[in-house]
């Protein structure tokens, strides 16, 4: 499935990140088959973990598995079932939402954060570095105990906050404010990690275009506006679609939450919940596969065009 | 991250004017930083309390007898020392996954960005095909792949799978289009000097910045690494910290119970500590390959 | 037991002449109709494979069971067991089924709750027992815990403990807002209002519809038999007098509000036990070792009663929650792995062990003696809880089966109960929801259900 994906990798090839004048690396470059001396381990590990399971799940998904009659090959029935499956619907609107939502406020928050801490205006901006990037470290188990804590409104607080407050403001765990909630906890797990990605993106652009700028008189705001914004658009780019992947793979921190926020996080919640449950629960492991690969071809077309997007306005 | 060109240094190490410190900034800096921080504030403050008054104490300040340091010790003795094993497991799964990983996507990432290959636009759509498939949906088939071929249960079923960090091969790429100058490459070749020679000595110098920071989230995942070894591993000898904590958590569920909840606090806290230590290690390191400028060769 | 046992040790050396092969063809379902030949032959060669030795690993969850691997490998000193903490019932049926997709991986012997015991003997997970000479110790076991894994002609596992469902209540807070112990579950409806309603900070119990292994002992309790299972023919009845009996309760407590939402078995749940917030849990007969360890501050406050029920009259329970062990069918050596089975949950050996830390038995034997009726309990106060856990187990209702791939039903109860549950809706719709989605998952299966 994956190979066969049109992707035009003229555009999809990851833009350099400020050599638009200059002669690109690729003029210059030697002979083919070198290169592949680098690539070819890589690219033979990830044939065995990341294609020989896709691989695998294709084939799966044209079969069907009964627990009385076993194994028939159905051709793409999964792939018709799965198009009018009223919870895989259900599950994928509801990560396309969490995905326009989410994904900017965090994106935003680590641009910000990276920019203020390479603007050297503040104070202790090692120590916030460090603080910001640390939630990134937490393991997902040790997250949920912690948000879990803070969530109650028994003893947690959310309680406090509504007890100061004098009637129940915050309520975590209720129907309208669970996916805002699990999108608090993936906010916070990833800004530090996208942060990052950001500082260390502005930490490359030269001192001279710095320079440049201080001597035409620019401010700060220009300069991030001129400078380090379209210096970081690579990083962005590259940022945005690993969070589109991310979002569309919800699984950890619904699935991590469902004990907590009973009847209110389903297993259909997100469509990866769905298939982990179908194959793991209903042993409905062809099914799963074809969910899987419905969303993979999905994910990967609309990061294609997030991606293409993000090279047209380059070019501009 | 290096600025690649040789009239190319740092702003720090040029000595610009340092702008004057803003409170303001600093304040809205401040707010993130505390609602980074809060969470792990509440896990420290319950690492120093026992398990009964953990449960109806308010979780943000200190409360009954302060038991951190036998809550620790408790922690690294309990069942015959088991949290140490998986300590010791989720070190080895981290110096040869993450290591692996850095490594490979080091190699790869530069080879893309410094040679035409045939093929390259493939491997391109291939690797981002294939992460875009959810890993956890392909969990099962997974599993049955490498039950064949006699992987499950083993620390391979866990090591191999880390050594494959698609994020990290993109970092790599974009940092070693500028950061390797071709020129550089070309003057090597002149010189007779092979290939992967040159890489050794010379580029894996200029990459030092980008490696690091692909070898520090790789570092992360494979640390916290919780999916692939529950599916994978039976054996809790083998477990890593994650699967370990786990386990500890769910003693509290269900029939013969028996909650643990201060053990899981604490042991949670001792499983963050090495990764900041390791942050603050990496953070300096990288810090000095960015400011010492561009390196010349 | 201890007689049986050494009389197979000394048929053990004449057996071993013959061959182990007439044992194992020995067959027939009803265990009781069996000759004695058979059974003593069958249990002379399990014996002999124990004297053999060998080396097994056995999966479970079960905290005593390092213990009463300890005694078992001083008895037979041959055999070494590799235990594997699976940590919950939950990862060990993943690993489980994983293994038995991929044909291999699985352990010998292998902890199983009652309820997924169908779906294991339905996917040939698990050996039937009957050559081994099991029927025997059907008479070892109560009624309820044979009949879970005694079914579909075959002897699949035995029972390790059991869970007869019974009130546990927290006295002082029922002293305090001076609630009377229900009797029926009218009775306990009027509690739950005069409680919340006097400090609704109080619960009666806690429930939030996510726990079908609850649910279905309601329904079971309340008299539903909403399961027939006939080799592929099932029928699934959510609909039935007891089910609407035990739903139309349970609404008023719903969409009255008058339960607490907090999750089960987290630190916030043991904590509300501790203080009496969650002032009752009708629970199975394992709970008081979980109070025990989990929630040390309700130490004296709390009791047992025997399960209200809707008429007032004879007393009912059901099953919540329990275990067996079972040989699987990959096990290369199944013997050996028998004859610690048998050990395991039949020898007086290592129920001890088992009672010590706090089990509930499935044996009569342990469920009867003096010891166990008589012990008094200081963290309920002095009672003599296993004189009122003992008259649930012989009060369990009869015929009660459980689904082909109960695993799955389980899993997607909350989708709809739970849902129910938050909206405050009809949990009979709900159940009827959860009804059609089994009736179309099991068709899907291969099953032919409801036609």
């Amino acid at each position: 499935m994956t190979t066969t994906t049109p992707v035009d990798v003229a555009a999809v090839t990851p833009p350099p990140s400020r050599a638009s004048g200059r002669p690109t690396a690729k003029a210059k470059a030697p002979r083919n088959w070198r290169g592949w001396i680098f690539v070819a381990p890589f690219m033979i590990v990830f044939l065995l973990v990341f294609l020989a399971p896709v691989a695998y799940s294709v084939y799966l998904s044209l079969f069907r598995h009964q627990l009385i009659g076993g194994d028939h090959f159905v051709w793409f029935q999964n792939y018709t079932q799965a198009f009018s499956d009223p919870k895989l619907r259900e599950g994928a609107v509801r990560v396309l939402v969490f995905l326009v939502i989410q994904v900017p406020i965090m994106l935003c928050l680590a641009l910000f954060a990276a920019l203020a801490i390479d603007s050297r205006r503040l104070l202790g901006s090692a120590f916030m570095r460090l603080g910001i990037f640390l939630p990134y470290a937490v393991p997902g188990v040790v997250a949920v105990l912690m948000w879990g804590f803070l969530y109650s409104d028994r003893m947690g607080l959310a309680g406090n906050v509504n007890d100061f407050l004098g009637h129940d403001v915050l309520k975590p765990f209720s129907q309208t404010w669970i996916l805002p909630s699990i999108g608090n906890i993936v906010t916070w797990e990833f800004v530090g990690y996208n942060m990052l990605i950001f500082y260390s993106a502005l930490r490359t652009i030269p001192g001279d275009l710095y320079e440049a700028a201080a001597l035409d008189g620019a401010g700060q705001f220009r300069i991030v506006r001129s400078i380090k914004l379209p210096a970081l658009r690579g990083a962005i780019v590259i940022a945005t679609i690993f969070s589109i992947i991310g979002s569309f793979q919800l699984f950890n921190e619904p699935n991590i939450l469902k004990p907590l926020a009973p009847g209110l996080i389903t297993t259909y919640y997100t469509p990866n919940m769905y298939a982990y449950n179908l194959s793991f629960f209903g042993q409905q492991v062809n099914y799963a596969a074809t969910v899987a690969i419905v969303m993979g071809v999905i994910t990967a077309v609309i990061a294609y065009v997030v991606q293409l997007r993000g090279n047209r306005q380059e070019q501009r | 991250m290096t600025a690649p060109a040789l009239d190319r240094t740092s702003h720090q190490a040029k000595g610009l004017m340092a702008p004057r410190k803003s409170p303001l900034l600093t304040i809205v800096m401040a707010l993130m930083v505390i609602y980074a921080l809060l969470p792990l504030a509440w896990l420290l403050i319950s690492s120093t309390k026992s398990q009964d008054s953990l449960f109806g104490s308010f979780g943000l300040w200190f409360s009954g007898p302060f038991s951190f340091f036998s809550n620790i010790k408790d922690t690294l003795t309990y069942d015959d020392s088991i949290f140490l094993r998986w300590f010791g497991n989720t070190l080895l799964y981290v110096v040869a996954g993450a290591g692996g990983a850095t490594l490979l996507a080091t190699l790869a990432g530069y080879g893309l960005a410094k040679y035409t290959l045939p093929g390259k636009r493939a491997v391109f759509a291939t690797v981002l095909g294939a992460i875009a498939v959810p890993g956890t949906a392909l969990a099962v088939p997974t599993f049955l792949l490498f039950s064949k071929m006699g992987l499950t249960n083993t620390i391979w079923a866990i090591i191999i799978p880390s050594l494959i960090s698609p994020f990290g091969l993109y970092l790599v790429w974009v940092y070693a289009v500028d950061a390797v100058p071709t020129e550089l490459l070309e003057a090597a070749r002149v010189d007779g000097a092979g290939e992967l020679r040159t890489f050794f000595t010379i580029s894996i110098k200029l990459l030092t910045p980008g490696i690091v920071t692909v070898a520090l989230f790789s570092v992360v995942a494979v640390w916290n690494n919780y999916f692939l070894p529950l599916i994978m591993l039976n054996d809790p000898k083998l477990f890593p910290l994650t699967i370990g904590l786990t386990q500890w958590n769910q003693q509290a569920t269900g029939v013969g119970s028996n909650p643990i909840f201060n053990l899981v606090i604490t042991g949670s806290l001792l499983t963050i500590i090495p990764i900041v230590v390791i942050f603050l290690l990496l953070q300096r390191f990288w810090q000095s390959g960015l400011s010492a400028g561009s390196v010349k060769q | 037991m201890k007689a049986h046992m050494k009389r197979a040790t000394v048929a053990s050396a004449a057996v071993l002449a013959i061959g182990l092969a007439l044992s194992a063809c020995s067959s027939g379902n009803d265990s009781g109709s069996k000759s004695t030949d058979d059974s003593t032959q069958a249990a002379a060669s399990i014996d002999a494979a124990l004297q053999k030795g060998g080396t097994i690993t056995y999966w479970t969850w079960t905290p005593s069971a390092k213990d009463q691997v300890a005694a078992f490998e001083k008895a037979y000193p041959n055999v070494k067991v590799n235990l594997v903490n699976t940590g919950s019932a939950n990862d060990n049926n993943l690993k489980l089924q994983n293994a038995i997709s991929a044909g291999s991986g699985a352990p010998d012997v292998v902890q199983i709750e009652y309820q997924s015991l169908p779906q294991f003997i339905l996917s040939k997970g698990v050996e039937d027992l009957t050559k081994y000479g099991f029927g025997d110790l059907k008479d070892l076991y109560t009624a309820s815990t044979w009949g879970s894994v005694a079914q579909q002609d075959g002897i699949w596992a035995l029972p390790q403990d059991s869970g007869p469902m019974a009130l546990f209540f927290n006295k002082k807070t029922f002293d305090k807002f001076g609630l009377t112990v229900p009797k029926t579950w009218d009775q306990y409806i009027a509690d739950a209002k005069k409680l919340h309603a006097a400090d609704p900070s109080y619960y009666i119990t806690n429930d939030s519809g996510t726990d079908a292994g609850f649910g279905t002992s309601m329904i079971w309790q309340a008299g539903g038999r909403p399961f027939k299972a006939d080799g592929s023919n099932v029928t699934v009845n959510l609909q039935d007098d007891g089910t609407k009996k035990w739903a139309d309760t349970w609404n008023q407590l719903v969409q009255g509000g008058l339960m607490s939402q907090i999750s089960g078995w987290t630190d916030e749940w043991y904590s509300a036990l501790a203080d009496g917030k969650i002032a009752s849990l009708p629970i199975g007969a394992w709970m008081p070792g979980v109070l025990e360890s989990g929630a040390k501050g309700g130490s004296g406050d709390w009791r047992v009663a025997p399960m209200p029920t809707y008429d007032g009259g004879t007393a009912v329970t059901s099953e919540n929650g329990g275990s067996s062990e079972a040989v699987t069918a990959q096990s290369k050596n199944k013997e050996l792995a028998a004859g610690f089975l048998k050990w395991l949950n039949s020898s007086e050996d290592s129920i001890s062990v088992f009672l010590k830390s706090g089990g509930f038995p499935s044996t009569v034997k342990d469920l009867n003696a003096d010891s166990f009726l008589d012990y008094k309990s200081d963290y309920f106060g002095g009672q003599q809880i296993n004189k009122v856990l003992v008259d649930a187990a012989n009060s369990v209702g009869t015929g009660w089966q459980y689904l082909p791939w109960q695993s799955y039903a389980n899993s997607i109860y909350a989708d709809y109960v739970g849902k129910a549950y938050s909206g405050k809706s009809d949990i009979n719709a709900a159940l009827q929801q959860w009804q059609d989605a089994n009736v179309k998952y099991g068709n899907e299966q291969g099953f032919t259900v409801n036609k």
